[in-house]
């Protein structure tokens, strides 16, 4: 309630200053999925981003037709990987002759793990990704060979567990022994690669909601991620969009799974913290 | 393989010292990124030492793998040709703004006379973090890069932004 009224008086404000009092306060479009699940696309910005007052989901940068693709889960093409990955789950591979389900019953016992995702691993020492966790289960619990983080298991894998915390807020751990890798991913944000000299904030901090030719720029949060991206027509990571960008830039890129990009994964993610998970989302 | 020999030629130049200057007008001198002087960010200099062309400074403008100048900037004069970006500002009037050193040193490299500026720099071959091979995503193959445009096409882009007059 006070969030609606703060947002009328924004726009009354954002009226008053344009001196235009004919322009009317255009009315936002709302995420809901299958007419249950409201989604947070637009919140206040994490204390940490001091460039951002408020933080949206790449969603409200897309077209109708593009938006509606994600609002029933029947017209989202990203559950069919969903449903392959349910199978799997099920299935018993490895030596040791397990199935995801031998351990975790169903699929909804992973509620909360893409909201924290990356997160840092005491055992292993270092900050983690949904990859990173499945393949441990893969090969040390299941004896099974590690899937390839490009692989569409793993891609397919990630989305159904994605899946289970859709809705909840982002809410990825950046201080204690995490901070030093967000530290590292912060400054990559921030640096200008490549012949073209881009940084991630160039176009995505300082200039979103801008066109660049025919591309409407977003703030390049990672809150859908596993994505169902039209243009590729599968799901991709937040580790290949990674590498396209910097790529897009003229410069030799990093690779999926680098250090450089689970680093650059945990900053951008905490860029979200407060939007809702929405994997897996549908962009063009 | 121009490039290479226009580079060879100026060598030659500086080696003969100022005796070599009949010869600089005879090849047309054009002055390699590395010998650009930027004056408070203005090149009074022409980089190629032959006038710009304004039809083909218009192509460079809207050319993707060119200058695609329009990606970022809007320019009216340009309207039939889709898609104007929105992160830089409008073009329009720029030919009356700026003078042709001026403009030459925006082109060239626009962070000579605006210091945080997004704008890529044109005529530049070094100093920058992780260079690819073009849009490969894999690594340079040379310690240099070819600049983003040649010495004539940003001479003929300052010569189409010279055109526009609000």
């Amino acid at each position: 309630m006070r969030s609606i009224s703060l947002r009328i008086l924004a726009s009354v404000t954002a009226l008053a200053v344009m001196g235009s009092l004919s322009a009317m306060a255009e009315e936002l479009p709302e995420l809901v999925i299958n007419e249950d699940i409201e989604m947070v696309t637009r919140t206040k910005a994490p204390a940490h981003l001091e460039n951002l007052d408020e933080i949206r989901s790449g969603w409200t940068f897309r077209t109708k037709e593009t938006q509606a693709f994600q609002m029933d889960d029947f017209d989202n093409p990203g559950m069919i990987f969903v449903d392959q990955a349910l199978d799997t789950w099920e299935t018993v591979d490895g030596a040791a002759g397990k199935s995801c389900a031998s351990c975790h019953e169903g699929p909804e016992s992973m509620a909360g793990m893409r909201a924290s995702m990356p997160k840092w691993n005491d055992d292993a020492g270092a900050v983690w990704t949904m990859e990173m966790y499945i393949n441990d289960c893969r090969e040390n619990r299941m004896q099974a060979d590690a899937w390839g983080w490009k692989s569409q298991p793993m891609l397919n894998m990630n989305a159904l567990i994605s899946l289970q915390s859709r809705g909840m807020p982002v809410d990825v751990k950046i201080d204690g022994p995490a901070q030093s890798t967000w530290e590292k991913g912060k400054e990559m944000y921030y640096t200008r690669y490549g012949q073209l000299e881009l940084s991630c904030a160039n176009c995505h901090e300082q200039n979103y909601d801008n066109y660049i030719r025919a591309d409407h720029l977003s703030q390049g949060q990672i809150n859908g991620f596993p994505v169902y991206r039209l243009k590729q027509a599968n799901l991709i990571t937040s580790h290949n969009r990674f590498r396209g960008c910097i790529r897009d830039t003229r410069a030799e890129t990093f690779s999926e799974g680098s250090p450089e990009f689970i680093a650059l994964e945990l900053y951008v993610s905490s860029r979200g913290n407060g939007l809702s998970v929405e994997a897996p989302s549908v962009r063009n | 393989m121009r490039y290479g020999k226009l580079r060879a030629g100026a060598t030659a130049l500086a080696a003969a010292g100022l005796g070599a200057a009949f010869f600089g007008s005879a090849l047309a001198a054009e002055l390699a990124p590395q010998q650009v002087v930027y004056d408070e960010g203005k090149v009074s200099e022409s980089l190629s030492g032959v006038p710009g062309d304004v039809e083909a400074g218009r192509k460079v403008m809207i050319t993707r793998g060119q200058g695609n100048c329009i990606a970022c900037h809007e320019v009216t004069a340009l309207k039939e040709v889709p898609f104007h970006g929105e992160v830089g500002p409008t073009l329009d009037g720029a030919g009356e703004r700026w003078s042709e050193a001026e403009l030459r040193g925006i082109v060239a490299n626009s962070k000579m006379t605006f210091e945080d500026s997004m704008m890529p720099s044109f005529y530049k071959v070094s100093g920058y973090i992780r260079p690819g091979n073009a849009f490969t995503g894999k690594a340079a193959k040379t310690a240099e890069l070819p600049p983003l445009l040649t010495a004539q096409q940003i001479e003929d882009v300052v010569a189409y932004l010279l055109t526009l007059k609000e």
